[in-house]
């Protein structure tokens, strides 16, 4: 297998708070990778980190086989790795079409001159960025809002929006932060579909989520972050078992460091 | 122009085409209508033709990139003190306009970059204050570059700056058609001014609808989730700045060499407000929107000096407010309304980021 990003010993703080401490973990091309661990455990840190929203104190990340900038989200993301969040931040006034073309803001180089001109460039990428962000949006299946403001789509649509405009970016690695947070068991079915499909084509998947159920059944391999380290790593059948993380979870007798 | 098509009443819903047509139309004949209410209404709507150019620069700083800007009347400042060194006796340079105006359209926007470049990290109302500190200090510096040495002719101003004179011909110069035919200089400048605001509005609403407006609309509705997708919102932010600079410095050049004239009072905090007011009360992010609220605004305290003052004097006999402070009050009221009946303008934007033309085949329409 082919290793896409590595993370070694990754750091943070916020003032006295230790959010990261030492996390290296490695992902494979094409693998869908769980993040999980108990409420403020530090998943949602590292993916800051990891996408540049944060510097991290230490530690780097190396996406394949270069090192990423950090601090630096645009150029993250230039080099393929897109995210989603945790509370829905979507172009709120946008509409769900514009929202996943604005997602292909960073493949496009039309310039101010250019749009002036409207020269054949220009054109021929507004057309390409509008058919293939409505592919996208039929590709997770809301095509048909593809006109509606994005604030107006209900939940459940906000969701898959957010994932469309990921894929804009045309990744390599889609980071996902609870994408079920708040779904029913039917959506969460349906996103689950989603996800498998996108693995299937080629996109490997960092999955942060509390629906263990989706977790167990989804990813290839997981990793549980408690207190800003990294606890345990494995296949999910194993980690389930594993005594760290059901302490972790159940706040068994074990003392953590802090 | 489809925004403001659309904004006709009645027509524009029903016949967009021919709504356009009318507002091609009104903005052809709109100096020959003013002329016959006298001279003064035309220099009325040459001023409001100056500000829809500065309406339109501010709305794209903070209507399309979401930056609240209070000090953009100091890069129109910036264009008319341009025009002012390079075409006036007062260096003794007399420049062509070809060159004034892109100069002053290029030191305009290198203002736009250095306000830009120490306020990224700022937002909402801290930005607010900081433009306008910035604002202010043009302003002042305007006001007191005269000594040790003398530049910019402190609170006097610069005088007989050259009148705008395109392939030899003046238009500052009435035509003589006939003997008792004239073609006055202020209907020129009109059309004039008025292929520059086409000009202006041809470039932003194609700027709108591309990568660059899109990457706008979405730094303004959530700069975090831009940052995430991939848009470089430093860079944006300055072109943001720099761009309506650049329409803030030509409408300077063009209303310098208009006025023959420029002194710093014309470019107090006052200004930047009533910019401002113009884009809000017309509609934020929305090009018809300020164009209607630079018609109105602009046009509004000349209306109430020719009808406040006589209508004062028919009633209680002598002038109880001043127009100017009646101005105020009135402007005051009318955004206060507008905030509690129509929050988003008088022209809510329904602004589009993206052509679906390419998308017909697959039955997506407007």
């Amino acid at each position: 297998m082919i290793t896409l990003l590595e993370a070694r010993n990754i750091g943070k703080r916020f003032g006295g708070l230790q959010a990261l401490s030492d996390v290296s973990l490695t992902i494979r091309k094409g693998e869908v990778y769980g993040l999980i661990g108990p409420n403020g455990a530090g998943k949602t840190t590292f993916f800051n980190v990891l996408t540049g929203a944060y510097t991290p104190d230490g530690g780097e990340f190396t996406f394949n086989a270069t090192p990423l900038p950090s601090g630096k989200p645009h150029l993250v993301v230039a080099q393929g790795i897109a995210r989603t969040f945790q509370n829905i931040r979507l172009f709120r006034e946008l509409s769900a079409l514009e929202n996943v073309m604005a997602g292909h803001h960073i493949r496009t180089n039309a310039t101010i001159f250019g749009i002036l001109t409207q020269n054949k460039h220009t054109r021929e990428e507004e057309r390409l960025t509008t058919e293939r962000a409505y592919e996208l949006l039929k590709y997770v299946g809301i095509e048909r809002f593809a006109t509606a403001q994005a604030k107006n789509l209900s939940y459940g649509d906000q969701r898959r929006l957010e994932i469309a405009r990921a894929l804009a970016t045309e990744p390599q690695l889609l980071a996902l932060d609870e994408p079920a947070a708040g779904m029913n068991a039917t959506e969460t079915g349906q996103l689950k579909l989603l996800i498998e499909q996108i693995r299937s084509d080629g996109i490997t998947v960092l999955l942060i989520e509390h629906d263990v159920k989706l977790v167990m059944g989804l990813c290839d391999r997981v990793a549980v972050l408690d207190f800003g380290r990294k606890i345990a790593e494995d296949v999910p059948a194993e980690v389930q078992k594993n005594d760290a993380v059901i302490s972790a979870y159940l706040g068994g007798g074990q003392k953590h460091a802090h | 122009m489809n925004e403001l098509a659309l904004a006709v009443p009645w027509l524009g819903k029903r016949n967009p085409l021919a709504a356009r047509w009318v507002v091609v139309a009104i903005a052809l004949i709109a100096p020959l209508i003013a002329i016959s209410f006298g001279r003064t209404w035309v220099r009325v709507i040459d001023f409001a033709m100056l500000y829809i150019l500065l309406a339109l620069g501010l709305n794209l700083v903070v209507g399309f990139a979401g930056l609240l800007d209070l000090g953009y009347i100091a890069f129109y400042a910036v264009g008319a003190y341009t025009a002012a060194f390079l075409a006036s006796p007062h260096f003794d340079l007399h420049l062509p306009i070809y060159i004034v105006l892109p100069l002053a359209a290029c030191f305009a926007a290198m203002a736009g970059i250095t306000l830009g470049f120490p306020v990224l990290r700022l937002r909402g109302d801290y930005l607010a204050i900081v433009t306008l500190g910035f604002g202010e200090i043009v302003r002042i510096f305007m006001n007191n570059l005269n000594y040790p040495v003398n530049i910019t002719n402190g609170p006097q101003g610069i005088n007989s700056l050259d009148p705008v004179i395109l392939f030899g011909w003046d238009l500052s110069q009435n035509i003589q058609v006939t003997e008792d035919l004239s073609i006055n200089s202020l209907f020129l400048y009109y059309y004039l001014f008025l292929a520059c605001v086409a000009g202006a509005i041809l470039f932003i609403s194609r700027l709108q609808v591309s990568r660059v407006g899109r990457a706008w609309a979405a730094m303004r509705d959530d700069e975090l989730a831009a940052k995430a997708i991939g848009i470089n919102t430093r860079n944006l932010k300055l072109l943001a700045f720099s761009l309506g600079a650049t329409f803030g410095g030509v409408s300077g050049v063009l209303f310098g060499t208009f006025q023959g004239f420029v002194s710093p009072e014309s470019f107090s905090l006052m200004e930047s407000i009533a910019v401002l007011t113009m884009v809000v009360f017309g509609g934020m992010g929305n090009i018809a929107g300020a164009i209607v609220g630079a018609i109105v605004l602009s046009a509004l305290p000349e209306i109430l000096r020719h009808i406040a003052t006589p209508v004062q004097n028919a009633l209680f006999g002598h002038v109880i407010l001043d127009p100017e402070v009646l101005r105020m009050l009135l402007l005051s009221l009318a955004m206060i309304l507008m905030m509690l009946l129509r929050p988003e303008g008088l022209i809510p934007a329904a602004a589009r980021y993206s052509h679906l033309k390419h998308l017909k085949s697959k039955g997506v329409t407007q």
